[in-house]
C-alpha cells in the first residue's frame, strides 16, 4: 500500500499527513481532518453531498483522492460562517427559506451554492439551476432550495 | 427572590402579545443553524477511543445452503482484528421483533446460518482498523454455496417453492376472505358499470441520504450505549430491551441528527443487531455505515404490490360494491409479516360505498426483506383514484363530478365505513372545492383542445384522499407520547420530549408549543429528544403522529406547569392566581401594583428554598405527562397536477401542482409545506423513475444511483399549497398528522394527469415506473422492447420434488383444513379430554399472541377463558367429539366476534380463528395440566 506526505490548507488552518493513496479526499477530511459536516452519501459522485471548494471549485470529495489535494486550500461547510456565528449568505438564505428537512444533504448544497454565488462572481439563475442537479435532496422536493438558489443568484425569490 | 420590577399595564399586555403567537407561526428552525454549518452529529460522526470499524460479506446468490465458509485469508490480513459468522453470535440469546415488539412469524438470523435467502443475505461480519481493510478483508472471505432457484416475484411465490421450508406456505399473512361472496359477485356482475383495473406496484427504496448505521459502545457491567440512526431512540431502546431480554435503563440509544428515514429505520434489524452483540463479545466499540450499495440491495425495503380492483356503478356513476385482490412482496425477512390491512381500511375509507369486500396476502420470496415506507398503505388512493377516472371515462361523466357524487362530505358524518371506520371529521370534498376555486378547468380544456390540435399532450389529474394520522388503534407501541418540561434552576426552559426528527423540525415544532403556552420566549426553550436515558417512552416519528401526539403531550404538560407557576407565584405575590399573566419569559402579578419576576426567580426559590413554597406543593418546577391521543385523527386533501407529456420522448413534464388541505391547526406552516412537498417529491420519483429491479435469479439491478434514480430538482415543480379547508381536529391544539400525505395522493395525481394527457391514445397502460420508453411505447403503440426479450428470462422456475410435494401437502394460513378434513370426526363416545389449562398462540396480522386458558366441558357445551395480560374473555361454544367451536366478542382494536374452530388430539390443539375482516388467524394450543 503506497503512502504519501500531503500538505493542504483546510478552512485556513495548515495540515499535514501521511496518507495511503487510495484514502478519499472526503474520508480523509473527515476521519483525519475532523470535518464530520462533510456528508458521504453515495460514494460515487451522484447525490453530491460531500462536495466541498477545493481552490475555490466545488468538487465531490468521494470521487478526489486525499493525495490529489496535496497543496491544495480546501474549504468545507465548518469553514464558511463568521468567526462570530454569522451564517454566510448562503445558509443563512437557506434557513430563511427552509431549504433543509434533515440536513444531510445540505452541507454539500451550500458548498455548490457559495462556490457559485459568490458576491464577486454570482452564476446567472440557470447555471445555478444545473448545478443543483447534481445534488440529491430526499427531503424538501427541492422548494427552499430553489427559492435559496434564486435569491442568492441574483433573481427574485 | 429579587424585588419585582414595576411595569405599567400597557407594557404587560403587550410583552405578552409578543411571547404567544408561535403556534401557527412560519418560524426558522432551530436545528438549522447547526445542520447549516456542519455541526450535526449523525452516526458516523461519533468517534470513540479504540472503536473498531465494521463490514459484512453478504451472500451473492438468492437462495441456497451453506456448504463452507472459509474465513483463513480475512483472517490473516494485517489490520483485521476479527472475522465473525452465526457461530460466533451463537452464545447471545436474541429475539429479533416486529415493529409491534411482536415475534416475527418466521425465525430470522442475525447472520445466516445454514443457508442465505436473498442477495445480500448477511454472512459473516469483518472486524478491523478501518473501514478499507474492513472491506478488503470481506473479499476475501470465500463461501462455498449449493445454489437453489429462488422465488423472486409475486408470481413466483405462489408457485414455486417454499422460502421457509418449515413455514405452511409462502403466505407470510393473509386477511380478509378467500372465498368469494356470492352476493357481492352477484352485484358486480349485474351493475350497469363494472370498472376494472388490475396493475403491480414497482419496489421502492426508501433511500435516506444518510444510510443506515450504528456505533455499539459496551459499558460498565452489562451496559450499552448504542448510537443509532433512527426514528425514535425510545422504541428502538425498548426493542433492544426486549430482544436481548435486558433492562431497558442498561441500554442507551443515542439519535441526534439522523438523515432521513422514510420508514427503513423504525426498528433495529439484522447488521444492526449483529454489529451490537459483536461490540458485547469483542468488549470494544464497533461502528458500522452502511454504505449506499448495501442500503440499494441489503437494506429492507418497500411497495412492490400488486391489486385487481372492481367496482360497480350505478347509472348514475355512483358506488354499488367493490372487491379488492391485493398481494404484498414480503421479501424474505420482512421487518413485521404483512398484508397491510390498511390499503383495505383506507381504500373506501372516504366514500359513500355500501359493499366491500377483499382477500389480502403478503408473500414471502428469496428477495430483501419488507420495511415500511412512508405511507405504508399509499396503494389504496392510488388504486382508487385511478380507478374514479377511468370510470368517468366509461360512464361518460366528469372525473371531478363522480367524486362528488361519491364523497362523503362534513354533512354526512358521523358515519361507519364498510369497513367500521367511524368518520367524525374527514374532509376531502371540502379540500376539493376549495381546490377548483385555484384551477380553472374550464379554461384549462381549453387550452388542452388546443394543444393537442399541435401535437402537444397536455393533462389534468385530480385525487382527493384521507389519511389516519397519530393512530394507535390496537397498536400498543404508538399509545402514547411523553413531555417533560423543567423549568431549571438557570430559568431556562428545557423539555424533553418523545418526538424525534430525522428531518421533521421537531425540535423547533415542539419548541414553538411549549413557548406559547407556557408564555416564554422561543429561545429560552430548548427541546431534546436525543437519548433514550433522558425521556419516557414514545415510539418518535411513526404514522404523521408527532405533532398530534408530541404537541398534545407539549400543551398538556406546559398547561399543568403554567397551574403550578400561578399557583406559586400568587402565593409568593399574595395575589389572587387569576392575576398571574406569563408572557415574555416573564411572570406578572396584574393589579394596581403591577409586579414582576422572571422564572429564575420563582426556579431559585422552587429548588432552593422549598419551605417558602404554599403548603403541600412539591418542590421544583417541573412536569411530565404522558398524552394519549384520540385512536385516529384524520387528515384529509385534494390535488391537482398539470403535465405536459412529450410525444417524441415520452418526458414527463410537471407544469403546475396544487394542494389543498385539512390539516387541522398548524404549528409551524413552513414545516407542513415541507413535509407535503417532500412526500410529493417521492411521489413524483416513484411514477416516473424510481423502481428496485431485480433479474429472474434474483439479483438486484438497480445497485446505484446511477440505476436507482431519485428526482432532482428539475423534475420537481413548485407547489401551491392551500390550507382554507382546514378544521381544528378533536386532538389536544387541534392538529392533523401531515408526514406521509404527500406520498400517497400524489402518485395518483400525477397518474391520472398522465393518463389525462395521453387519453387520445387509449387507455394507459399501468406499468410503474411510467418511464419515457413505457409511455413512448403507449403512444407509439407498440409494446416495449424490453419486454420482448423478458419471457426467456422470466420462464417459470423449476419446482424441486421435495419442495412441492411439501407445499401440496402442508396447510397454508389461508387455507387451513377445515377442522372436519382431512381427519374424520372422533366419535362422541370417544373421550376426548378437552378440560384443562391450555397455552395458546394465535398467529394475528400484528404477530403471534400467547396467552393461556382454561375450557371445560358439560355434555356438548364447552365454555372457556382466555387470560392475556391479566384480561380474561370468557366464552361458550360446542363440543362433538374433538371438534370444538366457540365465539369470542371483543371490542380491542375494533367490535369484532371471533370465530373459533379447532381440534383436538391428545394434549394438542390446532384450529383457527376468522377476525372478520381481518381474515383467518392459526391457532395451537397445548395442554398444561388437566
Amino acid at each position: 500500500m503506497s503512502t504519501h506526505q500531503i500538505q493542504l490548507t483546510i478552512n485556513g488552518r495548515p495540515q499535514h499527513a501521511t496518507v495511503e493513496g487510495r484514502l478519499t479526499l472526503s474520508d480523509f477530511l473527515r476521519g483525519d481532518a475532523g470535518c464530520t459536516g462533510v456528508h458521504v452519501g453515495c460514494e460515487h459522485g451522484v447525490c453530491g453531498a460531500c462536495t466541498v471548494m477545493v481552490d475555490g471549485n466545488a468538487v465531490r470529495s468521494c470521487l478526489m483522492l486525499a493525495v490529489q489535494a496535496d497543496g491544495c486550500t480546501v474549504t468545507t461547510v465548518e469553514g464558511l460562517a463568521a468567526e462570530d456565528g454569522t451564517l454566510h449568505p448562503v445558509q443563512q438564505a437557506l434557513r430563511d427559506e427552509h431549504g433543509l428537512q434533515c440536513g444531510f444533504c445540505t452541507p454539500g448544497i451550500v458548498m455548490t451554492l457559495a462556490s457559485l454565488t459568490a458576491a464577486d462572481n454570482k452564476a446567472a439563475p440557470d447555471k445555478v439551476m444545473n448545478a443543483l442537479s447534481g445534488h440529491i435532496c430526499r427531503c424538501t422536493g427541492y422548494q427552499g432550495i430553489r427559492r435559496a438558489a434564486r435569491k442568492l443568484a441574483g433573481g427574485a425569490a | 427572590m429579587n424585588a419585582p420590577e414595576m411595569l405599567d399595564t400597557k407594557t404587560q399586555t403587550q410583552a405578552h402579545a409578543q411571547a404567544t403567537g408561535y403556534i401557527g407561526k412560519r418560524m426558522a428552525r432551530t436545528e438549522d443553524a447547526r445542520l447549516l454549518t456542519g455541526r450535526g452529529v449523525y452516526v458516523d460522526d461519533v468517534g470513540l477511543p479504540g472503536a473498531l470499524q465494521v463490514a459484512f460479506h453478504r451472500s451473492p446468490i438468492a437462495r441456497g445452503r451453506i456448504k463452507s465458509i472459509d474465513l483463513s485469508a480475512a483472517r490473516q490480513l494485517p489490520g483485521v482484528y476479527a472475522v465473525l459468522t452465526a457461530d460466533d453470535l451463537a452464545r447471545f440469546k436474541v429475539d429479533m421483533l416486529s415493529f409491534f415488539l411482536a415475534a416475527p412469524v418466521v425465525p430470522v438470523p442475525v447472520l445466516a446460518t445454514d443457508c442465505v435467502r436473498h442477495v445480500g443475505d448477511p454472512v459473516a461480519m469483518v472486524v478491523a482498523q478501518d473501514r478499507y481493510i474492513a472491506e478488503d478483508a470481506a473479499g476475501l472471505i470465500v463461501v462455498d454455496y449449493d445454489e437453489e432457484d429462488p422465488v423472486v416475484t409475486l408470481a413466483d411465490a405462489k408457485t414455486g417453492p417454499l422460502v421457509h421450508p418449515d413455514a405452511d406456505s409462502n403466505v407470510a399473512a393473509a386477511t380478509g376472505n378467500e372465498d368469494p361472496d356470492e352476493d357481492l359477485e352477484a352485484q358486480l356482475a349485474n351493475a350497469p358499470h363494472l370498472v376494472t383495473v388490475e396493475f403491480e406496484h414497482q419496489r421502492i427504496s426508501q433511500s435516506p441520504m444518510e444510510t443506515r448505521g450504528v456505533v455499539s459502545a459496551p459499558q460498565g457491567s452489562g451496559e450499552l450505549t448504542i448510537y443509532l440512526s433512527c426514528q425514535g431512540p425510545q422504541l428502538n431502546a425498548r426493542w433492544f430491551a426486549q430482544a436481548f431480554g435486558m433492562p431497558q435503563t442498561a441500554i442507551r440509544v443515542i439519535s441526534k441528527d439522523v438523515g432521513g428515514s422514510f420508514g427503513l429505520k423504525g426498528q433495529p434489524w439484522r447488521e444492526e443487531v449483529a454489529v451490537v452483540l459483536a461490540s458485547m463479545l469483542l468488549k470494544r466499540p464497533l461502528k458500522w455505515i452502511e454504505d449506499r450499495l448495501e442500503n440499494l440491495t441489503s437494506a429492507n425495503q418497500a411497495r412492490e404490490q400488486e391489486i385487481k380492483l372492481r367496482v360497480a356503478f350505478d347509472a348514475d356513476g355512483k358506488l354499488v360494491a367493490s372487491h379488492a385482490d391485493y398481494g404484498l412482496n414480503n421479501g424474505a425477512y420482512p421487518q413485521g409479516a404483512d398484508s397491510n390491512i390498511a390499503v383495505m381500511m383506507f381504500l373506501w375509507g372516504a366514500h359513500k360505498l355500501p359493499v366491500f369486500d377483499f382477500h389480502a396476502r403478503g408473500w414471502f420470496t428469496n428477495t430483501v426483506g419488507l420495511a415500511a415506507y412512508r405511507g405504508p398503505w399509499a396503494l389504496e388512493s392510488l388504486a382508487r383514484e385511478v380507478l374514479l377516472d377511468r370510470a368517468a371515462r366509461q360512464i361518460g361523466l366528469d372525473p371531478i363530478e363522480i367524486r362528488r357524487r361519491n364523497l362523503i362530505r362534513r354533512e354526512d358524518q358521523p358515519c361507519t365505513t364498510p369497513m367500521g371506520l367511524e368518520l367524525t371529521d374527514i374532509s376531502p370534498a371540502e379540500c376539493l372545492d376549495v381546490l377548483l376555486e385555484k384551477i380553472d378547468v374550464a379554461a384549462f380544456r381549453a387550452e388542452q383542445a388546443e394543444a393537442r390540435k399541435q401535437g402537444r399532450y397536455l393533462g389534468l389529474g385530480f385525487a382527493t384522499y384521507i389519511e389516519p394520522t397519530a393512530g394507535s388503534t390496537g397498536i400498543g407501541v404508538l399509545m402514547s407520547e411523553s413531555a417533560h418540561i423543567r423549568i431549571e434552576p438557570t430559568g431556562k426552559v428545557s423539555a424533553v420530549v418523545s418526538t424525534h426528527s430525522q428531518g421533521h423540525g421537531t425540535q423547533t415544532t415542539m419548541g414553538q408549543v411549549i413557548a406559547e403556552r407556557l408564555g416564554v420566549r422561543f429561545e429560552d426553550v430548548a427541546v431534546y429528544e436525543d437519548d433514550s436515558s433522558r425521556g419516557g417512552y414514545g415510539s418518535g416519528a411513526y404514522g404523521s403522529r408527532q405533532a398530534v401526539a408530541g404537541g398534545g403531550a407539549c400543551i398538556r404538560a406546559a398547561d399543568l406547569l403554567v397551574d403550578k407557576i400561578k399557583r406559586m407565584a400568587a402565593y409568593l405575590l399574595k395575589v389572587e392566581p387569576d392575576a398571574i399573566v406569563l408572557g415574555d419569559s416573564m411572570i406578572r402579578a396584574l393589579g394596581d401594583k403591577e409586579q414582576v419576576v422572571s422564572f429564575r426567580d420563582l426556579a431559585d426559590i422552587a429548588y432552593g428554598e422549598p419551605e417558602r413554597l404554599p403548603e403541600g406543593m412539591d418542590a421544583g418546577l417541573e412536569i411530565q405527562y404522558r398524552y394519549r391521543p384520540p385512536p385516529i385523527t384524520m387528515t384529509s386533501a385534494a390535488h391537482a397536477c398539470i403535465v405536459e407529456v412529450d410525444a417524441d420522448t415520452g418526458f414527463v413534464k410537471i407544469k403546475r401542482w396544487v394542494t389543498s388541505e385539512d390539516c387541522g391547526n398548524m404549528i409551524n406552516p413552513a414545516v407542513v409545506e415541507g413535509q407535503i412537498a417532500g412526500g410529493l417529491a417521492q411521489a413524483i420519483g416513484e411514477v416516473l423513475m424510481e423502481e428496485v429491479s431485480f433479474d429472474a435469479r434474483g439479483n438486484p439491478t438497480a445497485v446505484t444511483y446511477k440505476d436507482y434514480m431519485l428526482p432532482t430538482i428539475f423534475d420537481v415543480p413548485e407547489f401551491e399549497y392551500h390550507h382554507e379547508a382546514s378544521r381544528p381536529s378533536i386532538a389536544e391544539g387541534g392538529f392533523r398528522g401531515v408526514g406521509e400525505g404527500g406520498c400517497i395522493i400524489g402518485p395518483p395525481t400525477l397518474v391520472n394527469a398522465i393518463a389525462d394527457a395521453l387519453a387520445p391514445f387509449g387507455e394507459l397502460k399501468l406499468e410503474f415506473p411510467l418511464t419515457p420508453s413505457r409511455l413512448l411505447a403507449h403512444i407509439e403503440g407498440r409494446r416495449e422492447i424490453a419486454e420482448r426479450a423478458a419471457p426467456a428470462e422470466s420462464a417459470p422456475l423449476p419446482v424441486p420434488e421435495s419442495a412441492r410435494a411439501a407445499s401440496e401437502s402442508a396447510s397454508t394460513v389461508e387455507n387451513l383444513p377445515a377442522p372436519s378434513a382431512p381427519q374424520e370426526p372422533v366419535a362422541a363416545s370417544t373421550a376426548v379430554q378437552v378440560d384443562g389449562e391450555w397455552k395458546f398462540v394465535l398467529s394475528t396480522p400484528m404477530g403471534p399472541q400467547a396467552f393461556t386458558g382454561r375450557m371445560s366441558t358439560d355434555g356438548d357445551q364447552l365454555t372457556g377463558v382466555f387470560i392475556m395480560n391479566m384480561d380474561e374473555a370468557h366464552f361458550t361454544g360446542t363440543v362433538s367429539g374433538n371438534q370444538l367451536k366457540w365465539d369470542l366478542k371483543v371490542t380491542k382494536p375494533m367490535k369484532i366476534t371471533l370465530k373459533y374452530e379447532a381440534q383436538i388430539d391428545g394434549d394438542k390443539l390446532t384450529g383457527k380463528c376468522k377476525m372478520g375482516i381481518f381474515g383467518s388467524a392459526k391457532l395451537v394450543g397445548e395442554r398444561v395440566s388437566t
